[in-house]
């Protein structure tokens, strides 16, 4: 098991190769190899975990050479969670997307399949590596492949993909430009080298040059404020089955990254930090409130949703600008606890979507009549989105609070307990449809069947997970925060 | 809080109606209604028993109770029992079961839909106020405090129509932005003060904060309670929430939701902040003139309404303030006449709003103005309301007496006259609020009146009026009958003040 962190890759990259071939033979023959793979990911990914915390970081070099020509994975506990994450919405979303595959002659299905499997490999991928350019190509592998996905979604999803692959380039080039500043400054492309190699020399001005392009590369691609213009539209109208995946995890994993090269490889010695700490800090609270209010005027559940997201990512990126221990601590709390929410509210709004076939906000109207568990496990989801303990929105948002106390930022408390609010405005709209507004004569696409009260078990599994893992998380943060805290320990300010 | 001894009925307590409020959500629609409230009485009389088990412990003053685990990094999830909380335990456990019977009458007499989700919500709301009666620190508190918070809206819109809904918003809208200015003020204290328990007399030190910061804390942290008990200006929620069914107003009104205010004001300002650190700050004398504000207004307008829930909801925004005030007066005798009249009032304020329920289901009227000469057809009711009147006015031998008899002692021993003024004034005030509709009832017309044959409410009504009525009759003879809720009163008002009993 010396290759686990290789294997984590290689699994969903095999089953990706594979499904397309396989779903030749029989339609869904590729999307079983793809779950079975990601599945195996997810259990070795749990295995990375316990192996980290017993015996410390792993540094997996590939092919055997030498740090700084080789391309190095090294795995500590926080991308061990981080990826856990990803691999489990991976499995879950992909367990979704058997529900959403009818239509299509196989190849399409197939595909589908293998663009999910890439879609988790390039996360897992860029979570997991400690070379700026390697992390450079699974980036554009994660990017690529959510163009695919949201493209998948009918005509308006290749509008919206397009719209992306254009902001999405850009965002690309941006962070070429910036890993292009720092290779001419460090001659060296691995990330804990570079970090050594930059406290050394005296290069303040044209480090703060390159990360304000990585900012903005990374705050494109984690649809922060105010480059999340592709956003809504990408996650409204992707491919049903990955939509939970994309809004769940995929900002995640740019902001992970954006947290490697603030704190990891510029660290707190650079001249500017504070500064670039301040900026990431006014755009994370502009963002928790833009996206809070654009997300009460909207009708459908997937453009709410959507914007509640540029407001989550908010919270992360402001945790990063606090900087204390327990705010990043925080701030990967929320970053978990948020992709379970996500995911959660998504899978539960497909749910009522392949039921009913609408995400009309409107044709919600006592829908708990028809469909209690969904109601119930949405009005969850929805509680932890506002911070309403014991759910892990609340507990995020306490560390982030003791955080931004224990540094003095006494406004930004203020700002969490504003963004809490709005969120209780837009999702108690949510919860008041769902239990309170008379209902309309909606037509079930699929009626009640033998069995089939609500939804099928391939649906109603993943959002009883999302919400378990909601309230788990919550109720068992300090373990959480006590797994995060041994990396953080070292970098926090 | 440091415990004494390990005890795990807090935890169980606190379990018992959770339970109870998941079977009922997940089977309430598949089974029999008779055994769906099954399930309320099964959770409903063990944890009143538990609870009253735990009163000895309490009254010898011996500290019970547990650690569940770590709730966030350096603060635990912690269970105590103290004299403070078995008071409110006491009487939520007890009038759960009263409301429930109660309840059954009233929703099947009124035939009412969506009964699974009431039941379900109501057993929430005791899980929460009995997670609040029993949590020994303040995260532990807010945590059941939010709970309470999102439990009790499934019951203000229970109706489903416009204006529930806009009761309810307005119901959240009020507690949620000051339950997140609670969180915000708990956020800043543990920065300053590092500590969370509750401790009898306060752990905040007048050195700890500097002084702006200090009352902006202050009024951070009492505003939640203030607004779930209503105080004025901040009460308007109380009023529109009584859109609910009756039981739920008996609910919110005495047993639950602006109780749970009420000690959550108590917690923060005696033991969190303390008498010396709240009169430092002068957020007790800010908290202080605003109750004496509210409890004359409130009787001001309740006199006006012809509403008869209505002009007992703003009753209640009075009748808390007493509570509150008995709180910001900072003595012992006062803090005990404050825990004691949450008893008094909760068995008082129950009686009235049951009364108002038997008639609006047995007659179908709301107004006073249309129950002249009720008390024909419903004697046994309006003897019930009547005892309950008297006792809000605080009559001696009732139990509003002995609660206000000890604020007043409270704030003529700190040489307060003023207030000592309001509390007689209300009282008259009460008693013209309410006098004129017992009067009604039986005096005029009372031979020729619209209501000539004698037909009470059903029997699981009545039995509960009848009980809560007894009650407050005899704990106004006998304060400490029963339960020795009098004696915890006492208990906890001298531990805050550092007396010894």
């Amino acid at each position: 098991m010396k290759n686990l962190p290789a294997y984590i890759v290689l699994l969903p990259l095999c089953s990706a190769l594979l499904s397309l071939a396989l779903s030749k033979i029989h339609k869904h023959l590729g999307r079983d190899v793809v779950f079975g793979a990601l599945v195996g990911s997810l259990v070795l990914s749990v295995v990375q975990l316990v192996r980290v915390i017993q015996n410390g970081p792993i540094h997996y070099i590939f092919g055997g050479y030498k740090i700084p020509y080789g391309i190095e994975f090294s795995v500590d506990t926080i991308n061990a969670v981080i990826v856990i994450m990803v691999c489990m919405l991976g499995v879950l979303s992909c367990m979704f997307a058997f529900n959403f595959d009818k239509n299509g002659d196989a190849l399409q299905v197939g595909g589908a399949y293998t663009m999910h499997a890439l879609l988790v490999l390039g996360m897992v991928g860029m979570t997991m590596t400690g070379d700026v350019f390697n992390l450079y190509v699974f980036l554009e592998i994660t990017s690529l492949t959510a163009y695919c996905l949201i493209a998948m979604g009918g005509s308006r999803g290749i509008v919206s993909a397009f719209r992306y692959l254009l902001v999405g380039t850009v965002a690309a080039t941006f962070y070429l430009l910036g890993v292009g500043i720092l290779y001419s400054v460090t001659g060296t492309l691995n990330m804990s080298d570079m970090a050594a190699c930059l406290k050394q020399g005296n290069n303040d001005s044209a480090m703060l040059m390159a990360m304000m392009f990585l900012i903005s590369a990374f705050g494109i691609k984690m649809a922060l404020f105010p480059f999340h213009g592709w956003q809504p539209s990408a996650y409204t109208h992707a491919h049903t089955g990955a939509r939970p995946l994309i809004a769940g995890a995929m900002g995640k994993i740019p902001a992970y990254a954006m947290f490697r090269y603030l704190y990891c490889i510029y660290g707190k010695d650079f001249k500017y930090f504070r500064y670039v700490l301040l900026i990431i800090g006014v755009i994370s609270v502009c963002g928790m409130i833009y996206g809070s209010v654009r997300a009460m005027a909207q009708k459908d559940i997937r453009k709410v949703l959507a914007y509640s997201s540029v407001a989550q990512i908010g919270y992360i990126s402001l945790g990063f600008a606090i900087g204390s221990p327990l705010a990043l601590a925080g701030a990967f709390l929320h970053m978990l606890g948020h992709a379970f929410m996500k995911g959660g509210l998504f899978f539960a709004a497909g749910a009522i979507s392949w039921k009913y076939g609408t995400f009309d906000l409107n044709d919600f109207g006592r829908i708990y009549k028809r469909m209690p568990f969904t109601a119930g496990l949405l009005t969850v989801g929805a509680l932890s989105m506002i911070g309403i303990p014991p759910t892990v929105g609340f507990f995020s948002k306490w560390y982030l609070a003791c955080g931004a106390a224990q540094t003095h930022e006494y406004v930004y408390i203020f700002v969490l307990v504003l963004s809490s609010l709005l969120n209780a405005v837009y999702f108690f709209k949510v919860i008041e449809k769902v239990f309170v507004q008379a209902d309309k004569n909606r037509k079930p696409l699929h009626p009640e069947g033998k069995g089939v009260t609500e939804a099928p078990i391939t649906i109603m599994i993943p959002v009883v997970t999302c919400i378990l893992m909601i309230l788990l998380l919550g109720v068992f943060n300090v373990k959480v925060i006590d797994i995060l805290l041994i990396s953080l320990k070292g970098v926090a300010l | 809080m440091i415990l004494t001894a390990l005890d795990y009925r807090p935890g169980i307590i606190v379990l018992l109606p959770l339970i109870a409020s998941c079977l009922i959500y997940v089977l309430g629609e598949h089974i029999l209604p008779n055994y769906r409230e099954a399930i309320t009485f099964a959770a409903a009389f063990p944890m009143a028993a538990l609870v009253y088990s735990m009163i000895p412990a309490a009254l010898a003053g011996k500290e019970i109770g547990f650690t569940l685990l770590e709730i966030v990094k350096g603060v635990p999830l912690q269970f105590s029992v103290d004299a403070a909380g078995m008071i409110f335990a006491c009487v939520a456990s007890t009038l759960w079961i009263v409301t429930s019977c109660y309840s059954i009458g009233y929703m099947r007499g009124h035939g009412e839909k969506n009964q699974t989700g009431y039941y379900s919500a109501f057993a929430m709301c005791l899980t929460a106020t009995m997670g609040l009666c029993f949590s020994a620190n303040l995260l532990t508190f807010f945590i059941f405090f939010e709970v309470l918070t999102v439990a009790t809206y499934p019951l203000v819109v229970h109706y489903r129509d416009e204006e529930g809904t806009r009761s309810g918003r307005k119901y959240l809208a009020y507690t949620l932005i000051s339950g997140q200015l609670f969180f915000a003020g708990i956020v800043i204290l543990y920065s300053f003060t590092g500590r969370m328990d509750f401790v009898p007399g306060g752990f905040v030190n007048t050195g700890d904060i500097p002084m702006p910061w200090m009352l902006a804390v202050f009024i951070l942290m009492i505003g939640a309670g203030i607004v779930k008990a209503g105080v004025m200006p901040l009460h308007s929620w109380l009023p529109a929430a009584m859109v609910a069914p009756t039981p739920v107003s008996a609910l919110l009104h005495a047993v639950a939701v602006v109780k749970a205010g009420a000690f959550c004001t108590l917690r923060v300002v005696l033991y969190v902040f303390g008498p010396e650190a709240a009169r430092f700050c002068h957020g007790s004398e800010i908290l202080a003139w605003m109750a004496v504000a509210t409890i004359l207004i409130s009787s001001l307008i309740a006199i006006r309404k012809d509403n008869l829930k209505a002009r007992l909801a703003f009753s209640t925004v009075g009748q808390l303030s007493y509570i509150i005030l008995g709180i910001a007066i900072l003595s012992p005798f006062a803090a005990t006449g404050a825990l004691y009249h949450i008893v008094a009032h909760a068995f008082m304020k129950i009686t009235l709003f049951m009364c108002a329920g038997a008639i609006f289901v047995t007659t179908h009227r709301k107004n006073i103005s249309e129950m002249i000469g009720i008390g024909r057809q419903m004697p046994v009711t309006m003897t019930c309301f009547t005892l309950a009147s008297l006792a809000v006015a605080g009559f001696p031998f009732f139990v509003g007496f002995t609660s206000k008899a000890n604020i007043i002692m409270g704030a003529i021993s700190m040489g307060q006259p003023f207030f000592v003024a309001t509390l007689i004034v209300s009282a008259l005030l009460a008693l013209t609020y309410l006098m004129p509709v017992v009067l009604l009832a039986f005096k005029r017309d009372f031979y020729n009146s619209q209501f000539p044959v004698k037909k009470e409410a059903n029997l699981p009504m009545l039995i509960p009026i009848m009980i809560t009525a007894a009650c407050s009759l005899i704990l106004g003879v006998m304060p400490n009958f029963g339960l020795h809720l009098y004696g915890l009163a006492a208990m906890a008002g001298n531990a805050i003040f550092g007396l010894s009993l």
